[in-house]
């Protein structure tokens, strides 16, 4: 179990670094000169020079890039460009939108897509199984911002039971918080949840055909004890894997719905970077958001030698 | 050597199995719409989306435009035609740099299984499976500038470890079957066998992959069209009338309800495909699956 | 007392069919306590099927009718749950496929605990004492088998073993061993039969043996029941029926179990095949970064020959090294010491191996259903060999060729153009052997290649060996398991165990009066069918 951390803590670091390799080069290196990307075409010749120093444009790509790195390591992200103020305080702040939401999405994912999916298997090929992944076959399909445009036009427009948008911010109380993140966390999460559903059905019923399903059936178990006994626990590799590849679609996504519902999360830190040409905002954000995917899957290898004695050994 | 094996809980309903090659001809059907539309766009639209016609802006649906006019007067089901051609085309370029790089990448991976080579192609999958495309996207849009372009290639980028993971995985199983020991006893080297006898057994899997890397193909373009990372205007896109259509929509809902309904259809359609042809390809698998 | 009073399990007129197919027909059957009945029947023949609806654990879509009466209880007209307090409690079940069978994310303990509480209200301790009782039974004792241990720790016996434990750690009055042992090497197979006899003669148990080999029931078996395609032709006491057995399809498939094909070695005295002192071991992926990588022996310092127009039988257990052996001779793998050649020239040049010598050299597989890609037509399959020669035949001779070879093996010219899945099992295994046969090689390797047939199709298979040897001067090396098989088609036999030869010499003379300890274990285990038949 020790020696199985090591390994995927190793393989961890070494993924984290080629990240922060791939975005500098993107970023930093594949334009050109970054200044003047920033700065637009039309910028006076002092002024890039100005910022060419301020952004340590003189060095060698590979000692700016070893700054940028033993900066990030320390909680210094640099300095906004446009907004003047240290990044990692930008991020903290935006963090406390973004996070939340991320987790009360993958939360609620995790809530309907459960019981959906072992619901299903258990009736396999009756009118309930049918119908009910006939609707996650829709929830597949739909675009999230557009279902999230959808709820705002009738649980916010129309009923008026929500804001259409805005983050009242944790200091008004949590619930109000919770609230104001509710329509875009159900808007991420139904769709995931679809999918989550139909892999749990899917993991479920591929499980309940092995041999060992059938010698619990011979010990006496009913279908249902077989299915919570046995095939259940089995049936969770395959769903922990994609419940990992999701939070990390929850995190990106939540990018855009942030933009449906006006939400001051890191999608608008990025956006409005993104127009102002922040290179320095945005290679912290996008490394950042990488940083969540990659501990993300660690920790859900992590997990699978947690349900599987078979990897504690081998590996 | 057994009569064939039987688990107490098999065989699957025939309603299931009805059912799925109907959503096989459904998914066609809706599929082949949105092509249509895309095709005859390049010949004839109801209305010319370059010209703009204020006086007749925000009109719902009527008998002259059927779907309805945007903010600036242009009629929405001509732009959900041309739209309909940046989706497609996004998306079969995106799934195609991914079948292209990633097919051979994985074929080459399990040829060579457990070699520091297999080693080296595979971490670099899960490392490019670290970047979602939106973050591919922002990346490329923050040194070069938002287009087209740049979402056909953040998609891209994103297909390529899904079809190098799939490849790997299905050629790895075929290579422990007999008849590849047998090329082998024959003298056939690995890259022969590969294209011979690998990438045949494998087609019928990369087109069902394919047709569901297509419909999220969809959904990504919509949804980087959107924010403003995929097609510029005047280019039509689904994602992009999206966008515009969210300051009108408390009083203007027809401008959001059908490029929605657009994607939607489009996706369920390929999805629906895919299922069906993977239960039409492996009749074992006729159990719906994801 | 009738039949049916005295009996654990009584089977009469079972008709079963599947979504409108029929599988069984008025299939009956008995077992009264203390007996052994064992069902044999070849694939398709019902057998397991018969067991499945015992237990009433069919596929959806199972029809039956008939009666079905297990241990006083009327099975067909039990509702499913009363069917799941039968199941564990009054019969257990023991299944073919020892390594897919259990729950690999639960320790052995679990597992046989679970039975004893999903039928008794006591606690998890006193079933955990009482599992570690069932597995002592079946001889897995928990100093040297720890009850925390996970099925991936244990080998195939042993699952087994564990299986058994969970079947009767009720005592249940009947226990079904459907092919309990087909899928172990025949020591482990052995102990297994011996186990289950055991049990059975300790608790006074019924014992249902489902099996496709007779030799394996003939051993133990009290009363036999013969079965094909869904009937059963043939019943009686396992002492008498090969005397008195009077249905044609018994009887064939008592002949097919005993053949051996009519052979005329025509040997000479050159060697063909000469292998000479090889080694081969592999290095382990490493445990961790940092960790040395493992190194396994599979081939310790092999060396034989192989005489021109000779058969040579390879056995051994799994394991003991005959496929890492089999790949290096098909130069699929460069060894690490020794030589390998065929009629003088090595096997691998340099770092390549020889066409010249692998053109020679062809091999026959076990799986009739793996050995060949779905997508190509028998003629594309046939020919692939040709990629080995320099200039293969074009147009007509190829044609002639491929004529020639299926007509060979009993095919006809017409099945080039037809795909690998329009053919059955034995037919598969002749288009091999064509596919081998196609570059007129001097020595053809049967890798298992009857292990997986039924015993009529292995007859005929074996027949048509013997006459291709004779025709084309052929020379075998015949790799198995199965001794009798062994015994029926070669000169010459090697013993391999843990890499290594630990004897060879003529067939009758190692397999009537083995040296080695091993063979002599090998052979003792081997189950063979009375003397007298």
């Amino acid at each position: 179990m020790i020696r199985y951390t090591l390994t995927r803590l190793t393989s961890l670091i070494l993924s984290l670094v080629a990240a922060s390799v791939v975005i500098f080069a993107a970023i930093e290196v594949l334009p050109g000169d970054p200044a003047s990307v920033m700065l637009g075409v039309n910028a006076q010749e002092d002024t890039l020079a100005a910022l060419r120093t301020e952004l340590g444009l003189d060095q060698a790509p590979v000692e700016r890039y070893l700054t940028w790195v033993s900066g990030m390591v320390h909680g210094d992200f640099g300095v906004s460009y446009t907004y003047r103020t240290p990044v990692a305080q930008m991020i903290v702040d935006r963090l406390q939108v973004s996070l939340p939401l991320a987790l009360y999405a993958l939360a609620l994912t995790v809530l309907i897509a459960f019981p959906v999916g072992i619901w299903a298997a258990s009736r396999r090929g009756s009118f309930a199984d049918v119908s009910v992944m006939g609707l996650t076959q829709l929830g597949v399909a739909i675009p999230n911002f557009w279902f999230a445009m959808l709820m705002v036009l009738v649980f916010a427009i129309n009923l008026q039971w929500f804001s259409a948008g805005g983050f009242t911010g944790w200091g008004e109380g949590p619930l109000l918080a919770i609230k104001s993140l509710t329509l875009p966390a159900i808007a991420l999460a139904l769709p995931q949840a679809s999918i989550l559903a139909r892999v749990m059905r899917s993991a479920l019923l591929d499980t309940l055909s092995e041999d060992f399903i059938r010698t619990a059936r011979a010990k006496g178990l009913t279908r249902r004890q077989a299915l919570w006994r046995h095939a259940l626990r089995n049936a969770m590799i395959p769903v922990l894997t994609i419940i990992g590849m999701q939070f990390s679609f929850l995190l990106a996504g939540g990018i855009i719905i942030e933009n449906v519902f006006y939400l001051p999360g890191l999608g608008r830190l990025i956006f409005q970077a993104i127009s102002a040409r922040d290179l320095i905002v945005v290679e912290s954000v996008v490394m950042l958001l990488v940083f969540a995917v990659v501990m993300v899957n660690f920790m859900v290898e992590l997990a699978y030698a947690f349900v599987d004695p078979r990897l504690r050994v081998r590996r | 050597m057994s009569d064939q094996s039987l688990s107490p809980v098999q065989a699957s309903s025939t309603l299931w199995i009805a059912l799925r090659s109907r959503s096989l001809i459904l998914g066609l059907v809706l599929t082949l719409t949105f092509v249509a539309a895309a095709l005859i766009s390049f010949v004839w639209v109801p209305y010319d989306i370059t010209t703009l016609d204020i006086a007749n802006k925000i009109k719902g649906p009527s008998a002259l435009h059927w779907l309805g006019t945007d903010h600036y007067g242009r009629d929405i089901l001509s732009m959900i035609m041309q739209g309909a051609r940046t989706s497609i085309a996004v998306a079969v370029l995106a799934v195609g740099i991914g079948m292209l790089i990633g097919v051979p990448l994985g074929l080459w991976a399990a040829a060579r299984r457990g070699s520091l080579l297999d080693e080296v192609i595979m971490r670099t999958n899960d490392l490019v499976f670290a970047f979602p495309s939106l973050l591919i996207a922002v990346m490329i849009t923050s040194a070069f500038g938002p287009s087209a372009t740049n979402a056909i290639i953040a998609i891209g980028i994103f297909n390529i470890p899904v079809f190098a993971r799939l490849t790997r995985s299905s050629a790895l199983s075929l290579w422990q079957r007999d008849y590849i020991l047998a090329a082998r006893v024959a003298g056939k080297g690995a890259a022969r066998i590969s294209w011979e006898h690998i990438l045949p057994n494998i087609t019928n899997m990369m087109i069902v992959q394919g047709t569901i890397q297509f419909s999220l193909g969809i959904l990504a373009e919509a949804g980087l069209s959107y924010v403003g990372l995929g097609a510029q205007p005047p280019t039509a896109s689904w994602g992009r009338m999206l966008a515009d259509s969210q300051t009108f929509i408390s009083f203007a809902p027809h401008m959001a309800l059908f490029p929605g309904l657009a994607i939607l259809l489009t996706v369920l359609g390929l999805n629906l495909m895919g299922d069906g042809l993977r239960d039409l390809f492996d009749p074992k698998l006729r159990r719906g699956r994801t | 007392m009738t039949e049916t009073d005295m009996s654990l399990l009584t089977i009469e007129n079972l008709s079963l069919s599947i979504h409108g197919t029929a599988i069984l027909h008025d299939v009956s059957l008995s077992v009264a306590p203390g007996q052994i009945l064992g069902v044999i029947g070849e694939s398709g023949s019902g057998k397991s099927m018969t067991a499945f609806a015992s237990m009433q654990l069919l596929p959806e879509g199972a029809r039956c009718t008939g009666r079905i009466s297990l241990a006083g209880h009327e099975v067909l007209s039990l509702t499913e749950a009363q069917m799941c307090g039968l199941r564990g409690k009054a019969v257990g079940m023991v299944f073919q496929e020892p390594m897919t069978a259990l729950n690999p994310l639960k320790t052995i303990g679990d597992q046989v605990a679970e039975t004893i509480l999903m039928h008794e209200k006591i606690s998890r301790r006193d079933a955990m004492t009482r599992a570690r009782d069932a597995l002592a039974r079946a001889e897995l004792p928990e100093d040297r088998f720890p009850m925390t241990r996970y099925p991936h720790e244990l080998s195939g016996g042993q699952r087994q073993r564990v299986v058994i434990a969970m079947a009767i750690a009720l005592r249940p009055a009947l226990l079904i061993a459907d092919e309990p042992t087909t899928a172990l090497d025949v020591t482990t197979q052995a102990q297994i039969l011996k186990l289950l006899t055991r049990l059975v003669r300790e608790d006074g148990m019924g014992l249902l043996i489902i099996s496709h080999d007779l030799a394996v029931v003939a051993d133990m078996a009290d009363e036999i029941a013969i079965m094909q395609r869904g009937r059963v032709v043939e019943r009686g006491p396992a002492k008498t029926l090969f005397q008195t057995m009077q249905h044609p399809y018994s009887r064939a498939l008592l002949a097919a179990s005993t053949h051996a094909p009519d052979r005329t070695p025509g040997i000479n005295d050159d060697a063909l095949l000469v292998v000479q002192d090889v080694v081969r071991s592999y290095t382990l992926p490493r445990k961790s970064l940092f960790g040395a990588p493992r190194v396994i022996q599979a081939v310790r310092g092999v060396s034989f020959q192989i005489r021109r127009g000779e058969s040579l039988g390879l056995v051994g257990e799994s394991g003991c090294g005959k496929s890492t052996l089999t790949r290096a001779i098909l130069g699929l793998e460069k060894v690490q010491s020794g030589e390998i050649t065929l009629g003088g020239q090595p096997v691998f040049t340099g770092h390549r191996p020889n066409p010249e010598v692998r053109r020679r050299l062809q091999v026959v597989f076990q799986d009739p259903y793996g050995s060949f890609n779905p997508r190509h037509r028998v003629a594309r399959l046939v020919t692939e060999p040709f990629h080995l020669s320099e200039n293969p035949p074009q147009g007509a001779a190829r044609a002639a060729a491929i004529a020639e070879a299926l007509t060979a093996v009993g095919l006809s010219p017409e099945d080039q153009h037809k795909y690998i899945h329009e053919f059955s099992g034995g037919q598969r295994q002749r288009i091999a052997i064509a596919r081998a046969l196609i570059t007129r090689p001097d020595l053809i390797i049967l890798d298992e290649a009857v292990s997986a047939l039924d015993v009529q199709v292995r007859a005929q298979i074996l027949d048509l060996l013997a006459d291709l040897s004779e025709r084309f001067g052929l020379t075998y090396l015949f790799i198995s398991h199965d001794l009798s098989v062994v015994r029926s088609i070669t000169d010459r036999v090697l013993v391999m165990k843990l890499g290594e030869i630990v004897e060879q010499g003529q067939t009758e003379q190692v397999l009537d009066a083995p040296q080695h300890p091993y063979t002599q274990q090998l052979v003792a285990a081997a189950p063979r069918l009375p003397e007298n038949v």
